[in-house]
């Protein structure tokens, strides 16, 4: 049967090579502490600060390659500003803040782009944190993401219930006596941490759509929060290996393969869930 | 207004002078009554005459401009001294949680940061959800409910906090005939057992039939004390500011227009 034993062939190959191995690893690690902190994310309705992190630490990336710096520490340090920005003024009432956040994230972008513009020659370094590469991460990426993924995870474990109860009703946890501020600029912390270990492997316009997708399709299909993530998760990493797949043969983007395949996953269980499908959802129950 | 000597405890709640507002426009102006200890006391007052926001200075929720709520005697009483129910308006119904996860966080205040519900946890706040009567629905997800039986979860979530005092928004709106008479049951056994529970509501009837105290409320209060001495026309018309009539049949006071 030599065909059966050419599909396993293909299905082995591209994990012999290193920089596939390597890729696999970074971008799955993402996958799924993006499906946890996008499962906050999108039940806070803040999937457009999820879009406007990225844009604003390529200012710092762009800055920290201009001075020499570590890229990650810049765009996490340009994060980070970025996120506490963004809560205090959403905690302050009556500013009307998505403007405000626009405002700053374009500027920093644009200040990203300006010092790009001076260097000379062309940056694969650079220009990898815009459209993302998978297979130009090094081992070292590799921990960086393990590290602070692991640690991000840790702290929303630790801190589960409590951010459970400020997304919930955080007027009821205030009430309660939890230091919901603390709190909430904690999870834009947390946040953009995670933006910046996506940032190299999914790229600044993608890593939004790593936040968002899978979290937002296991929504779809479960009715707890911890499965929520459980599941996001899961599909995180089906769309990693899926989308690198697609990637190795068709010889296309990675970043786009994996958004894609989320992107496809959803639309999937929009139209096929059980209980709030469009489709299966419609079919009256026996 | 009220005779009786100061209770050996303090009162459940004092307001001294409370003005609070949004924006530069006042909502409460210069509120002050007192609540003695083990009652089931209304607050009653028509839309926007301030209740929402009182609750809310008593709570800390809400800064008052002047003026201070002691929870007995206690200028800042902690947490979990009060127990609180949102307006339900507030609350996002689309989270994936089930009934019981949102009763259950009615105990975080008691556990404070970092630990987790024990089994003693969820006891208390299955007992909770069998007192409304919503046991059998623990396992639904939030807004897979009815607008009561969401209700019926939040009242839950506040018994679950085991706290003195209880701070009820608006807990008999959307509930049937048959909800709103266990769960005005369930206050006034909880108020014999020595909580205090201080409920905002428009709805007269219910607080002429079972409530022992009513502080009236339209921006200022109107007046406070035992419903006997204060549920009369003039404070009715006062409050919601039209005439209101009330009869008395067969010892069951309704309220009602012309
Ligand atoms: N977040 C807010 N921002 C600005 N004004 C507010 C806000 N909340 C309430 N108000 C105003 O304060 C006043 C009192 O509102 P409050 O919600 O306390 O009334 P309420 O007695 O609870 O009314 P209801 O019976 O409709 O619940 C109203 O005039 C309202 O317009
Ligand atoms: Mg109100």
């Amino acid at each position: 049967m030599p065909g059966i034993s050419d599909f396993f062939e293909s299905v082995r190959e591209p994990w012999t090579l290193e920089f596939m191995q390597r890729g696999l690893i970074a971008v799955a690690l993402v996958g799924i502490v993006s499906a946890v902190v996008g499962s906050f994310v999108i039940l806070k309705g803040m999937a457009f600060i999820g879009d406007a992190l990225p844009h604003a630490s390529f200012g710092g990336v762009a800055a920290a390659f201009a001075l020499g710096g570590n890229l990650y520490l810049g765009g996490a340090i340009a994060a980070v500003i970025t996120a506490l920005l963004i809560g205090f003024i959403s905690r302050r009432a009556g500013v009307k803040y998505d403007t405000a956040i626009g405002i700053i994230f374009v500027g920093a972008f644009a200040l990203g782009i300006l010092i790009v513009s001076r260097q000379s020659g062309y940056q694969v370094d650079l220009f990898s944190f815009v459209f993302g590469n998978v297979l130009a991460v090094g081992w070292d990426d590799v921990w960086l993401i393990a590290v602070v993924g692991g640690l991000v995870l840790v702290a929303i474990a630790a801190f589960y219930k409590e951010l459970l109860f400020i997304a919930y009703d955080p007027s009821m946890a205030a009430a309660s006596g939890l230091p919901v501020a603390a709190l909430q600029y904690g999870l834009l912390a947390l946040l953009a941490l995670t933006t910046v270990i996506a940032l190299q492997t999914v790229g600044i316009v993608l890593v939004v759509a790593m936040l968002v997708t899978p979290a937002a399709t296991a929504q779809v299909l479960v009715r707890r929060l911890p499965w929520m993530m459980a599941l996001g998760a899961l599909i995180g990493v089906v769309s990693a290996v899926t989308g690198l797949y697609i990637a190795y043969y068709g010889d296309v983007s990675a970043s786009a393969a994996i958004v894609l395949t989320a992107t496809g996953l959803f639309l999937a269980a929009f139209l096929l869930a059980p209980q709030r499908g469009l489709i299966i959802g419609r079919v009256p129950q026996p | 207004m009220a005779k009786t000597p100061e209770p050996p405890n303090g009162y459940a709640l004092d307001a001294k002078g409370v003005w609070a507002g949004y924006n530069g426009h006042a909502a409460l102006e210069g509120v002050s009554f007192r609540i003695e200890p083990g009652c089931l006391a209304g607050l009653v007052g028509p839309n926007g005459s301030g209740k929402s926001t009182l609750l809310r200075v008593i709570l800390g929720l809400h800064k008052p401009w002047r003026g201070e709520v002691h929870v007995f005697g206690d200028r800042s009483p902690p947490q979990t001294r009060l127990g609180y129910m949102p307006q339900s308006e507030v609350v996002d119904w689309s989270f994936p949680v089930t009934a019981s996860d949102v009763v259950l966080m009615g105990r975080y205040g008691r556990l404070g940061l970092l630990r987790r519900p024990r089994q003693h946890d969820r006891d208390v706040a299955m007992q909770a959800l069998e007192r409304v009567r919503m046991a059998d629905r623990a396992r639904r997800r939030i807004g897979e409910l009815s607008g009561g039986e969401q209700r019926r979860v939040l009242v839950a979530r506040a018994l679950a906090q085991e706290a003195d005092v209880l701070l009820l928004d608006e807990p008999f709106a959307g509930l049937d005939a048959t909800s709103q008479h266990d769960i005005l049951e369930l206050f006034a056994g909880l108020a014999r057992d020595g909580k205090t529970l201080f409920v905002a509501t428009h709805d007269l009837s219910c607080v002429a039939a079972c409530f022992d105290h009513a502080v009236f409320l339209n921006r200022k209060v109107v007046a406070f004390g035992r419903l006997a001495d204060v549920l009369n026309e003039e404070v009715l018309t006062a409050t919601f500011e039209r005439h209101l009539l009330l009869l008395n049949v067969e010892g069951k006071i309704y309220a009602g227009h012309q």
